[in-house]
């Protein structure tokens, strides 16, 4: 026996929206009838199956053509629970369709295989969306900016109970309250091809001043850090780990090696080569497609006008001491 | 048995027609008379073959698809590898095997049969229609040995405008294998319409007939617009039209809606001969009449007509509008009553009867359990507010799974064991029978329920790598999936070792009282010696 609950249950994971109050509530409605249909229909067949039991010398079956009121029953009471679960269903639908009009937009793009949030002050975060506690947030989502063509995405937030497509020609919007501090999980549910399965991201709901400072601290690169740590973190929150192997426990292979790659002569994909040097690393994070590494598909997204050149110069600080 | 009419000729002992008549099989020899047959039973026999060999191929493409989510991140394959697996085991299951399993084999064999024909109506068109299926399913394996397609079977677009691999011949392959599907199903049409044995009214039709009907009526009706969607597809691909493509002024959702107004009908064509067979078994296995005949046979048609209407409860999140979200949730729902009806007339049969626990009818036992698993958690997802959440998750998977396996597959394997004595001419092993029917059942439920938890907690469907917290789920789910394979093995095993150990098995070894019991196993060439005539409901005993 199960209920729905703010923490999740044997079924649904934590509660963190305020559609997700009313969505599990229809959920166990639905699963509870579903569970007294089954029981019904299940148990009966084997109730029936042990009390008729074909045996020597039994009695012989009874035919029954039909009968009519046990039919009309067995139509009319599921069409009756059957709109009740329509209606409900429709009235939350209504609900986490239709954002607030106070709220608060922010983008989304999603491209192979990564996700970028714009907010309202022009600022921008990749592979982690900050949001303010209790502020409804109304999310406008485009698949853009994929140099291999842009394919459809979808925005999946379990614990909001929220999902909406990222389309390539039109805008799709969802919309949610966060009714909790936290981390929560971003999935990417429509397949988008090898990268699909790590275009993850997290939501980070924060107290509305932390949003605040968070925000404004997103015009300079954190006080008293290493530039090449500064680069490290962003180099998970970019989501660079997801194609460029920059650990020997990271076994991506989609782009090419990072480790060892600083200073190296590369061959190009035109026959040229190149020696790797902050000029080709800064060029080939803003436009990656200008000078693709042999045997590599061009399929990495351009970062010109998402990163800023603080963040640029970090990644390639750490990326320089990536040794063998 | 009073389906024969007593004084008809057929019967002139007032019980079996008389027997004695060399079987199909002697009637002609070598591989001639295989390869060019025009009888219904020979070319129900190669689609059975083909159907189980593409059934052998698509279980080990999801053998390996759940191998790789044994761990989370590489186990066996790269992402790329994994990608095309579940593709093509997506494909070939849906395409090469349970839209033909039953109309086109069993159904091929059986519905002239209990019609009392000789054949089909088209006998050459049904021959074509085999040689349609073939060439489709050798562009498919082309495809598989050229790249492979990455796309799902869903094909949506850009992605599959995009994707550098084999989308065009795997797209062709589909395109034919559609109307090897048309044919089947024009001819099936044509034959309840023109070839009944006289006496043998609509009203006194077996179940699985009525069945087969409303199969062939979506499938003449929704197989077409698959044809043209695919056809766009690929002049997409080579002429680079922009339909679907938004980079060259097109809309990928119109894929979607075009693709689904076929593919929503089609898992009613996958299904719906399924509901056909477990009405038979029933019948016999309870030794009685199906309790509402009329409305079980009515519901068949019902399901087919509501089933053009409800595709786009595929599209709840895709940005389309939220009023016909809503239409589309509520013509979903209409397509339970008539289900339930089923279901309900189903185990209402087994009051009173005398039921005889044989395997096909354990086979349909399973169904009446797991297809109603299957079709009550389609309820979450017709709903909504709820499908918002769980759409393309694992239960998603999880879902249709109970309802193409455990309903389509499960109702697939009871026809096949109980039909297998008049196909063959003997008996299976019981025993034998007996366990893999209990390996299968629960292989089937290890590897399939799990998924419904892990779905409604966030698991995304399609996915290589996975989040560490639904590790248990996947590896409990894997090994599932290896007590399946080994059910099936012994399936198996326990049908095709019959063909040469097995009993013979006699004409009526069930106790059947429709009209394919009413002739020899394996039948005569033109089925009966002489035409039976039929005075009384398929399933009366008195």
């Amino acid at each position: 026996m199960t209920m729905p609950s703010a923490d999740g249950t044997i079924f649904l994971p934590p509660q963190a929206s305020t559609v997700a109050v009313e969505v599990d509530t229809i959920f166990y409605f639905i699963y509870y009838l579903c569970l007294l249909f089954f029981l019904l229909l299940g148990g009966s067949a084997l109730y029936f199956l042990l009390k008729y039991r074909r045996r020597e010398g039994g009695p012989e079956p009874v035919p029954i053509s039909h009968n009519t009121a046990l039919e009309l029953a067995w139509s009319i009471i599921p069409l009756i629970l059957l709109v009740i679960m329509f209606a409900w269903g429709v009235k939350a639908f209504l609900n986490l369709s239709v954002a607030p009009r106070d709220a608060m937009e922010i983008h989304a793009y999603a491209r192979r295989w990564l996700w970028e949030f714009e907010y309202p002050d022009g600022n921008k975060s990749i592979g982690e969306l900050r949001v303010p506690l209790g502020r409804p947030v109304k999310i406008i989502l485009l698949s853009q900016g994929d140099p291999g063509g842009n394919v459809i995405h979808s925005l999946f937030i379990p614990a909001f109970r929220v999902k909406a497509d990222a389309l390539p020609n039109r805008y799709n919007t969802l919309w949610f309250q966060a009714t909790r501090l936290g981390e929560f999980q971003i999935f990417c549910t429509e397949y988008c091809g090898a990268g699909h399965s790590d275009m993850l991201a997290k939501v980070v709901v924060m107290e509305p001043d932390g949003f605040k400072k968070w925000l404004d601290g997103l015009n300079r690169p954190p006080e008293g850090m290493p530039l090449a740590k500064v680069g490290e973190e962003l180099f998970t929150k970019f989501a660079c780990v997801t194609c460029h192997k920059n650990r020997a426990d990271n076994a991506a292979v989609i782009g090419p090696s990072l480790i060892g790659a600083f200073g190296r002569t590369e061959g190009l994909a035109d026959g040229s080569s190149v020696v790797i040097d902050e000029n080709y690393l800064r060029e080939s994070i803003l436009q990656p497609a200008a000078k693709v590494v042999k045997g590599y598909q061009p399929v990495m997204p351009p970062f010109q006008g998402t990163l800023k050149d603080w963040q640029v110069t970090a990644l390639i600080e750490y990326i320089k001491t990536l040794k063998q | 048995m009073t389906q024969l009419d007593p004084s008809s000729p057929a019967n002139p002992e007032g019980h079996t027609p008389p027997k004695g008549g060399v079987s199909f099989y002697q009637a002609a020899r070598g591989w001639k008379s295989w390869v060019f047959t025009l009888d219904h039973k020979r070319i129900g026999i190669m689609y059975l073959a083909s159907v189980l060999v593409a059934f052998l191929l698509g279980g080990i493409f999801a053998l390996l698809v759940r191998l790789e989510l044994l761990t989370p991140g590489k186990t066996i394959m790269s992402a790329e590898t994994y990608n095309r697996m579940f593709t093509l085991h997506g494909a070939v299951m849906v395409f090469l095997v349970i839209i033909p399993s039953i109309p086109a084999s069993l159904g091929n064999f059986i519905l002239p049969l209990q019609l009392g024909a000789k054949d089909v109506a088209f006998p050459r068109l049904n021959l074509l229609s085999y040689y349609l299926y073939v060439i489709g399913a050798v562009f498919a394996i082309y495809s598989m040995i050229t790249g492979a397609v990455d796309t799902g079977w869903t094909f949506y677009t850009p992605y599959s405008a995009l994707t550098p691999n084999s989308v065009i011949s795997m797209t062709l392959a589909v395109f034919i294998l559609g109307f090897s599907s048309i044919f089947t199903g024009i001819n099936f049409i044509v034959t309840i319409h023109a070839l009944r044995a006289p006496g043998l009214t609509f009203y006194r039709l077996p179940l699985f007939v009525w069945a087969l009907y409303a199969t062939a009526l979506m499938q003449v009706l929704a197989t077409p617009v698959l044809g043209i969607t695919l056809l766009l597809l690929i002049a997409e691909r080579v002429l680079k039209v922009g339909i679907f493509d938004p980079a060259m002024g097109g809309d990928p959702v119109l894929f979607q809606h075009f693709f689904w107004f076929y593919s929503h009908p089609a898992v009613y064509i996958m299904i719906v001969p399924g509901f056909g067979v477990i009405s038979e078994l029933i019948a016999t296995f309870c030794k009685k009449p199906i309790f509402g005949y009329r409305a079980v046979a009515l519901s068949s048609i019902g399901i087919a007509i509501i089933s053009f209407l409800v595709w786009g409860h595929h599209m709840f999140t895709s940005g389309q509008s939220v009023v016909a979200s809503m239409i589309f949730s509520f013509l979903t729902f209409l397509v339970a009553i008539p289900t339930a009806i089923k279901a309900f007339n189903w185990v209402a049969t087994m009051y009173k009867g005398s039921i005889w626990l044989a395997t096909p009818m354990l086979y349909a036992l399973a169904f009446l359990w797991v297809f109603t698993i299957g079709g009550l958690t389609g309820l979450f997802l017709s709903t909504t507010a709820t499908d918002v959440h769980l759409h393309d998750t694992y239960f998603v998977v999880a879902h249709f799974h109970y309802v193409m396996m455990g309903g389509t597959i499960f109702a697939f394997f009871g026809g096949l064991h109980y039909w297998w004595p008049k196909i063959t001419g003997r008996m299976y092993n019981e025993t034998l029978g007996k366990w893999s029917w209990v390996v299968t059942f629960i292989g089937f439920n290890m590897t399939f329920f799990v998924q419904f938890i892990m779905g409604a907690k966030g698991m995304p469907r399609r996915y290589y790598n996975y989040l560490p917290e639904f590790g248990p789920y996947h590896s409990f789910s894997t090994v599932g999936s290896w007590i399946l394979g080994l059910g099936f093995f012994l399936t198996a095993y326990c049908l095709l070792s019959a063909i040469w150990k097995g009993k013979k098995a006699g004409d009526n070894p069930w106790g059947g009282t429709t009209l394919e019991w009413h002739t020899s196993s394996p039948p005569p060439l033109e089925n009966f010696l002489t035409e039976p005539r039929v005075s009384g409901g398929p399933y009366d005993r008195t």
